[in-house]
């Protein structure tokens, strides 16, 4: 119990940093904004031949939202890690506070902040004629699927804003996230891509659950590869959740 | 009663640097223990390690009659830390800062606490503006009422006055007195003998990662020799010619930059008697000046009794 209100706690502080700061929101957004226009105005013409019965937008749009939530937990990174460079986190260390509620804090501001993101790209998929097919259920599954994903690449965030040596590197971790959704069916179908290149792009993480969210809001469907996609997220959540708070008990004090 | 500190034999490297080589030593309660040393002594790994933030490579420590290694709950539980660079939020208020580390500590009316905090510390009319507005002092201050909500026992200081300015300072010194009028232990480091002087009860000297002196200020300043002039020559010839009136009478040592230091004790006689020798000797030093003991002078000394080590 303390555990959650502490937890609570450290998310409200995380929260009034990113309410106060909201230029960083807008960097998160106009990113993927611009990516969104970029696609389906200018090279949309083009690669909307790929894409078969389904609009380019329609087709583009779950992978922008992914895009989003990644340029989004990259900041959970930089936040955490000036608050180590600062001091602050050996503050709350030699506090009666737990080390899960001292992450916790950031995951659950991230998550928070990186669902409203999400939304106003969303907003704005909309407004260029997105448009999807599917039932309350499915918008709550995806909604769920990318929680998950948001939560599970944000403690990635966490284990990397813990092990960086400088803000400045915090979070360029994001840029190898960044890769993968290029090397991925986000923006075109991996049919047309070389073979070496297309098996790499059918195994890796970002496929099933773009995939997966393409399906659910597309065709309003799961879709085959909505297991796999749990999967992954469940794993690399719990595999860098460990990691994070083991670095932050072993971590020494910046010295 | 049991110590509020203990530390026994603590050792600590990075790689391989030896920063702690056995660091033993005990603050009684109630009292403030200054941890006296220059930089890179190893002031602020030993706070590191009493606090929870790192463990040691050797050696036991107990804060609050808690084991630091077995029970790092229940030492966070008993003390807090104001580090060397003011640990505060600069997105937050001042207030919510305070209201924070309440709400951490689950203490009730966190809201009463930080108001009454701020009046305490003049920082009522900043309260409710950012934290990145303050002054120096003004974030010192706000830190150290950041540490003593919730009343804990022991209270670690690690060079509270680094940075301030002569005023802030002052009012750094007044705040610690009045704490340690209250009855909490406090723990501080410094690099100033001045400083431990004026607050400490008890002082160590951390010299290269071991304790080389321990006391009150009193039985340190002993230590020293007392009572230094140092005179200025402008030439080699002529500080040779101060060596050789004054060498029967006063203890002189010379150094290399045309200078010369003369002990005359606490008399002013003696210290009448030097310029009278100097005088007949038709001596006219470009400068003088009182040498008052420095912290580089306890080290030197004290260093300097032992030599079978570090040489």
């Amino acid at each position: 119990m303390q555990l959650v209100k502490d937890t609570w706690t450290m998310a409200k502080r995380s929260l009034q940093h990113i309410l106060r700061s909201p230029d960083t929101i807008i960097t998160v957004v106009m990113m993927p904004i611009a990516m969104l226009l970029l696609f389906v105005y200018v090279f949309g013409g083009a690669l909307g031949h790929q894409t078969g019965s389904v609009k380019y937008v329609n087709f583009l749009t779950p992978g922008i939202i992914v895009l989003t939530i990644i340029s989004g937990i990259a900041y959970a990174a930089v936040r955490l890690n000036t608050d180590i460079q600062k001091g602050i986190v050996d503050r709350f260390r030699t506090m009666p506070v737990a080390p899960a509620s001292i992450l916790g804090g950031q995951a659950a501001s991230s998550t928070l902040s990186n669902m409203f993101s999400s939304l106003l790209v969303l907003l704005v998929a909309f407004a260029i004629w997105f448009r999807s097919h599917a039932s309350i259920l499915e918008w709550l599954m995806f909604a769920g699927l990318a929680t998950l994903f948001t939560l599970a690449t944000t403690w990635m965030a966490i284990f990397f804003g813990l092990l960086a040596k400088s803000v400045e590197g915090a979070g360029s971790f994001s840029y190898i996230l960044m890769l993968l959704i290029f090397v991925s069916p986000s923006f075109v179908p991996t049919a047309s891509m070389t073979p070496a290149i297309r098996s790499f792009a059918n195994n890796q993480p970002m496929t099933p659950i773009v995939e997966t969210m393409r399906s659910l809001l597309v065709t309003g469907t799961a879709g085959n590869k909505a297991w796999v996609a749990l999967a992954w997220c469940i794993g690399i959540l719990t595999v860098f959740y460990l990691a994070s708070l083991r670095l932050f008990r072993s971590r020494a004090a910046a010295a | 009663m049991e110590a509020a500190i203990t530390a026994t034999d603590l050792k600590k490297s990075y790689k391989k640097n030896e920063v702690l080589k056995g660091v033993t030593l005990t603050v009684a309660r109630g009292e403030v223990f200054a941890l006296l040393g220059s930089n890179g002594a190893g002031k602020t790994t030993t706070i590191n390690i009493l606090t929870t933030l790192i463990p040691a490579d050797g050696g036991t420590a107990t804060v609050n009659g808690f084991n630091v290694a077995k029970h790092p709950g229940k030492v966070r539980g008993s003390i807090s830390l104001t580090g060397q660079f003011a640990a505060v939020d600069d997105i937050l208020t001042g207030r919510e800062n305070l209201q924070l580390i309440a709400d951490l500590r689950h203490v009730k009316n966190s809201a009463q606490i930080a108001t009454d905090l701020l009046k305490k510390f003049g920082l009522t009319d900043a309260a409710d503006r950012k934290v990145h507005t303050y002054s120096g002092g003004m974030r010192r201050r706000l830190d150290i009422a950041m540490s003593l909500i919730g009343n804990p026992p022991i209270i670690f200081l690690d060079e509270p006055t680094t940075g301030l300015d002569p005023q802030a300072r002052n009012e750094m010194w007044q705040t610690i007195k009045t704490l340690a009028s209250s009855g909490t232990t406090i723990f501080l480091t410094t690099q100033y003998l001045d400083e431990a002087d004026a607050l400490a009860d008890t002082i160590a000297l951390l010299h290269k990662g071991t304790i080389v002196a321990r006391g009150t200020a009193r039985e340190l300043k002993k230590l020293v020799p007392s009572g230094l002039v140092e005179l200025t020559f402008h030439d080699e010839a002529q500080q040779q010619a101060a060596i050789k009136a004054l060498k029967d009478r006063f203890n002189v040592t010379p150094n290399e930059n045309l200078t010369l230091t003369v002990a005359v004790g606490d008399s002013t006689q003696k210290l009448a008697e030097l310029f009278i020798q100097l005088r007949d000797a038709h001596i006219e030093p470009a400068d003088f000046s009182q040498k008052i003991p420095t912290l580089d002078d306890v080290f030197f000394k004290i260093i300097h009794d032992k030599p079978e080590e570090d040489k």
